[in-house]
């Protein structure tokens, strides 16, 4: 099978990502911000972040309602100022190079940038025109993009009747007209069904191998886990942890052990028994939950550990890390 | 400028599909024209033929409400979401803006035409040349431009589509109080010092002495300076409020 060998290990593209080429010496930061910080009013919403992105990776910025995600992007993509910090976006400045910035990136924000009384198509070759393509081009770039995202169906349709999944569809479809290489999406998944969710990481997937860099933002440990290389977790304004999803996990533990205590002094035995390993406790239900693995002998040996006379702990439970968890171990290792 | 164009064609076709703009640029115009000649000029005696006196009031009036859609639709784009991707797209404020504006110009150039149509079917007879013609439509379209930039602001102005709607009223206001529809003489003594000298009536006297062949002089001068001093103050108040709202 000289063929399959030649290809697989002496293919020119293998030998040349092995070797220190110019692509491999300098993959180049797509983002790049320090000490980013802007208030409104009195609220400091941004109290000093700093972010490295490579090119061509994926990075989730992962953090609750009201942490500051949506202005961090924004900021990102030009369209608010910071009050102090300087970030550079694709190598140039956004502060001083808008138009430059603008010309390299798409943002897709929480609501739809559409218009509802325009159909599909329309919209996409409206933005294509304003990002500077003939009247052709855009005709063609639309009616690949609708092809790309599986819309081609509704795409002579008006946006009002889109079901919410379909809308943010086409919403990134119509971001992409320029072909950014720098792609900002703020919480592209919030608001959707199920269903509508994986269709949506399976696009952003997509996008991911066409080899562009993706700036997400979320509220959901799972989606960052799923979608991004490198994962910062950001909690009133600050960046609180960062670091490769594996990297995260091993700090907060993948999973959480729920255990129902059978008495209140078993419960109290219990609380002094795990101590500084909590990461939930329930004076009222009786329960408390700490950090685990997930895996059975860990459980079997915390179970056995925790109640050697199988007496205090009436039932458990063992489910995902919920962002709460993230948080509750992330803040309680920065006290 | 291309983009501004772009964003024109756009506004035209949003206003095309939408049923209030399309009730307020071709439905309203009619619907005033013969309100205004039939339940109105019976009771209306200033001399001359009321129609004749009354259609330029009209024409006014139709251009005002015209423009003040202006104040909702950039309301309604500033309060979605598509004002960021046009701006992470690299388009201007003033280009958004001036696309509305266009567009507005372009749909009350419709209307406008259709009110004189109407008019004429009821009983309007212009004695005018065509140059003159042509300078009452100019002045009426400066007229639309002006308040357009106006309603622009406006509708940057306030937070909600709801509220941007009453750039209508203000604007209306200043048509009835104007010698749009009866002359300044009829009014009580203390609105005439108002009803004189605002834009609405040396625009209005502009238009009237144009189709209908005054021979005394027109204000045309007050009324050029009144149009182009409220479009560059609405331009530079829109261009400096557009730029406070997305800070």
């Amino acid at each position: 099978m000289t063929e399959r060998d030649g290809f697989t290990r002496t293919g020119p593209g293998h030998l040349n990502l092995g070797q220190a080429g110019p692509r491999a010496a300098s993959p180049g930061l797509a983002v790049e911000a320090s000490g980013l910080a802007k208030s409104y009013r009195d609220v400091r919403v941004l109290a000093g972040v700093d972010l490295r992105v490579p090119a061509g990776t994926v990075f989730a910025l992962l953090g609750p309602n009201g942490a500051g995600k949506t202005t961090t992007v924004r900021i990102l993509a030009t369209l608010v100022r910071a009050d102090d910090g300087v970030a550079r976006v694709a190598g140039f400045d956004v502060r001083r190079d808008r138009s430059q910035v603008r010309r390299t990136i798409s943002l897709t924000g929480q609501f739809a940038a559409l218009d509802e009384m325009q159909t599909g198509t329309e919209n996409l070759r409206m933005m294509g025109r304003l990002s500077g393509l003939s009247r052709t081009a855009a005709r063609q770039r639309a009616s690949e993009l609708l092809g790309q995202f599986e819309l081609t169906k509704a795409a002579g349709r008006r946006v009002a009747t889109y079901s919410g999944g379909l809308r943010r569809r086409l919403d990134i479809a119509a971001s992409l007209v320029g072909g950014p290489s720098v792609i900002f999406l703020d919480e592209p998944s919030t608001g959707l069904d199920p269903q509508s969710r994986l269709a949506m990481w399976r696009v952003i997937e997509g996008l991911a191998a066409s080899g562009v860099t993706i700036f997400l933002t979320t509220q959901y440990l799972e989606e960052a886990d799923r979608l991004a290389g490198r994962i910062a977790v950001l909690d009133a304004g600050q960046i609180i942890a960062e670091g490769t999803a594996a990297e995260l996990k091993r700090k907060v533990a993948a999973q959480r052990l729920d255990l129902t205590a059978a008495s209140r002094a078993a419960f109290e035995r219990l609380v002094r028994h795990f101590r500084g390993a909590l990461v939930h406790q329930d004076d009222v239900s009786l329960t408390l939950g700490v950090p685990t693995e997930g895996d059975a002998a860990e459980v079997r040996a915390l179970l056995d550990q925790a109640d050697p006379d199988r007496s205090l702990i009436a039932g458990f439970t063992v489910h995902s890390a919920s962002l709460d968890d993230v948080f509750l171990t992330l803040t309680d290792s920065a006290n | 400028m291309s983009d501004a164009l772009i964003m024109a064609g756009r506004s035209l076709r949003l206003s095309a599909r939408s049923p209030e703009a399309l009730l307020t640029a071709l439905m309203l115009p009619v619907m005033l024209m013969v309100v205004f000649v039939y339940l109105f000029g019976g009771a209306v005696d200033i001399g001359t033929k009321y129609v004749n006196y009354v259609a330029p009031g009209v024409l006014l009036l139709c251009a005002v409400t015209g423009a003040a859609t202006t104040a909702v639709t950039v309301c309604q784009d500033m309060a979605g979401g598509i004002i960021d991707r046009f701006r992470s797209l690299d388009v201007s404020g003033p280009a958004v803006l001036a696309g509305h504006v266009t567009a507005s110009l372009l749909r009350n150039f419709v209307s406008t035409l259709l009110v004189i149509a109407v008019a004429l079917g009821i009983g309007f007879r212009p004695h005018s040349s065509v140059g003159a013609f042509a300078a009452a439509l100019g002045v009426l379209l400066l007229f639309v431009a002006a308040a357009s930039w106006f309603a622009a602001a406006f509708g940057l102005l306030v937070r909600a589509p709801e509220a941007a709607n009453s750039a209508m009223f203000f604007l209306m206001f200043f048509c009835y109080a104007s010698s749009a529809f009866v002359p300044v003489r009829t009014m009580p003594t203390w609105l005439r010092g108002f009803a004189a000298h605002q834009p609405a009536t040396p625009v209005t006297e502009t238009i009237r002495g144009l189709l209908l062949g005054h021979s005394h002089p027109l204000p045309l001068g007050a009324a050029l300076a009144w149009c182009l001093g409220i479009g560059l103050v609405s331009m530079g108040s829109a261009a400096v409020l557009f730029r406070r709202r997305t800070a």
